[in-house]
């Protein structure tokens, strides 16, 4: 096992404010590390969304400390937050966010156009993305004529391009149907063997079950247990 | 190239009819600026149109003339005072008034009659596009300006009318000579200026000086200023300076075409921002992505303002069609649109400003994204 690329130790995260404040996460400590896929499950209003935001860097922690790349965030502007999101870590959403307007080479090589990469670098990254996906023979498609699953490759390509230590993908399945939710998931997988990226899923559907290395069990804010997910190894 | 701009053009083209309605809004405020202070250019032309022309290198005007066209009367004794001063080489009379025109067919308009020596350097007609200078030296000549051809009744040179009940007939004919008042400018010779004003033979409106070869024009209007009684020295620069203040800001008429254009601005600020306002609220999941994925704000920002940019460019050159339109259709009217160079560059740099301006809005809006609304939506 790898040193963790992704970590969050005792964080606690109110949300809202006055009578609405609630407590999302009650002290939760997490590890993501490289060469794995980490699944995090948990029922609806568990906390999964929140920590997900915050070791993504989209929020912050009312306690505790997250590290990104060993790099904590304390004190970090929104400024600062997007420049860790950027140069550290890749996301899958769970209804894709592609732009619409664009092609999907375009769409990959948004993550490193905002990194300020040139045209043809970027292009050739992309390119590449594209082809770890399966894709690259519709690089010139544009999202709307793409299916669901191949949507959802085209997030991946674009959460991986710019090589991020970490990816993190929130219900990726969860808009596919059964056969494509296999395809992403593997992809996802593979994007894990690399040890010096970590994976971090969440997602309800327990078909994602079997890609994971280690399953992560949240209730109420509090990690409620872990355990391995051994048959992740197929797909390696 | 940056994907900031293909982006800023997708999500721009992305509604067509939102799209047009903002280029509708940038021309149509853009036409409205253009009009306006291509008329306030106009009128700032014509306000000093006579001073541009006339050769003088000093002006003796009665004391207190706010303008050319304020018709008070300097008696012939100044005149000769200013001879007396040395560096002065002449002061040529020059009689200014409002008369009636009578036309043949029993009609009347004012005119404003400008009477001068034809005969040396002061102040004649210019532009002439028919008979001559010489031709207003025949008994009741006088000179006319061909846009005013139909307010005066008249077909052109030959033609005749009274003024002050007196037969004058159209020797010269000129061309562009307008007047900011629009009541048509009339020239005739010194004499018959004084007797259709109804003036004394020893008065006239103002002495234009020339200097003695090798005068010093500071120390001449020096000297003139402590010989003069009832009148004062003023350079043609200070003139003109004295005309365009009256006419434009003392008469309201300069405030009332910069409200004009300034409700113009307003008008084309508020449809863009309003328009990028909404597209961009339009398309805040994908702004919320792009800063998911780590984008800076700036590089949002640029988006924005190369919407704005390129509304501002579009807009600007139909605008600017448009404008060259109104110019060349209202160039030999009496109320001529002027469009500079100077003007079209600074109406460029207006719509951007105007354009970028209207960004503000969008941008502040964009600045409120959570990132993480990408996980809910």
């Amino acid at each position: 096992m790898t040193e963790a690329i992704l970590d969050a130790v005792d964080v606690v995260k109110f949300l809202g404010s006055g009578a609405g404040r609630v407590e999302a996460l009650k002290g939760v400590s997490l590890a993501v590390t490289g060469g794995e896929l980490t699944l995090l499950m948990g029922p609806s209003g568990s906390g999964k969304t929140t920590l997900l935001s915050i070791l993504g860097c989209m929020l912050t922690p009312s306690r505790g400390m997250v590290r990104v790349a060993g790099r904590s965030t304390a004190g970090a502007g929104p400024e600062d937050l997007a420049k860790l999101r950027r140069e550290h870590i890749g996301f899958v959403f769970q209804s894709y966010h592609l732009f619409p307007t664009m092609s999907a080479l375009d769409n990959v090589r948004l993550a490193l156009d905002v990194r300020g990469e040139g045209t043809r670098a970027s292009r050739a990254k992309a390119k590449e993305a594209m082809a770890t996906v399966g894709l690259a023979h519709k690089v010139k498609a544009y999202p709307s004529e793409l299916s669901g699953g191949e949507q959802q490759r085209v997030a991946i390509a674009r959460a991986i391009v710019a090589n991020p230590s970490s990816v993190l993908a929130d219900e990726p399945t969860a808009a596919l149907d059964g056969a494509n939710g296999q395809i992403v998931m593997k992809v996802l997988a593979q994007i894990a063997a690399n040890p010096a990226r970590g994976v971090l899923v969440v997602a309800h559907d327990p078909r994602i079950i079997p890609f994971a290395n280690r399953i992560i069990h949240i209730e109420d804010g509090r990690i409620v247990g872990m355990e391995p997910g051994g048959a992740g190894l197929n797909s390696k | 190239m940056s994907l900031v701009f293909k982006l800023a053009r997708r999500n721009l083209f992305h509604d067509r009819l939102r799209f047009i309605a903002t280029v509708i809004g940038i021309v149509f405020s853009i036409v409205l600026v253009t009009v306006q202070m291509g008329l306030f250019l106009s009128f700032d032309r014509m306000v000093t149109t006579m001073i541009d022309h006339a050769d003088a290198d000093l002006w003796i005007v009665p004391r207190g003339t706010k303008c050319f066209e304020d018709p008070s009367l300097l008696d012939e004794r100044e005149r000769f005072r200013a001879l007396s001063v040395e560096g002065v080489a002449d002061a040529t009379p020059v009689v200014i008034g409002f008369a009636q025109w009578r036309m043949r067919n029993g009609g009347a308009t004012p005119i404003f009659l400008i009477g001068a020596d034809m005969r040396t350097d002061g102040l004649h007609p210019w532009n002439l596009v028919g008979g001559s200078i010489e031709a207003l030296s025949i008994s009741g000549a006088v000179a006319v300006d061909r846009s005013y051809f139909e307010r005066l009744g008249s077909k052109g040179l030959g033609d005749s009318a009274e003024i002050r009940d007196q037969r004058v007939e159209v020797t010269a004919v000129t061309s562009g000579i307008r007047s900011f008042t629009t009541t048509p400018y009339v020239f005739t010779t010194l004499d018959r200026g004084r007797a259709f004003v109804g003036t004394t033979p020893n008065k006239a409106t103002y002495y234009l000086v020339h200097l003695a070869r090798g005068a010093d024009a500071a120390a001449v209007r020096r000297r003139l200023d402590a010989t003069l009684v009832d009148a004062e020295v003023l350079t043609p620069g200070e003139f003109r300076s004295r005309s365009r203040s009256f006419w434009l800001f003392g008469t309201g008429a300069g405030a009332a075409l910069f409200a004009g254009a300034l409700l113009g601005m307003i008008v084309g600020t508020v449809i863009v921002a309003q328009t990028l306002y909404s597209s961009t609220k339009d398309h805040i999941n994908e702004f919320a992505t792009l800063r998911a994925i780590g984008s800076s704000g700036t590089y949002i920002h640029k988006v924005i303002v190369f919407q704005a940019l390129l509304s501002a460019v579009i807009g600007f050159g139909i605008a600017a069609g448009i404008g060259w339109i109104i110019v060349r259709a209202t160039a030999d009217s009496a109320l001529p649109v002027i469009m500079t160079p100077a003007l079209v560059v600074g109406l460029f740099v207006l719509t951007v400003a105007m354009c970028v301006l209207s960004a503000i809005a969008a941008i502040v809006q964009v600045m409120r994204i959570d990132p993480a609304m990408v996980f809910t939506r």
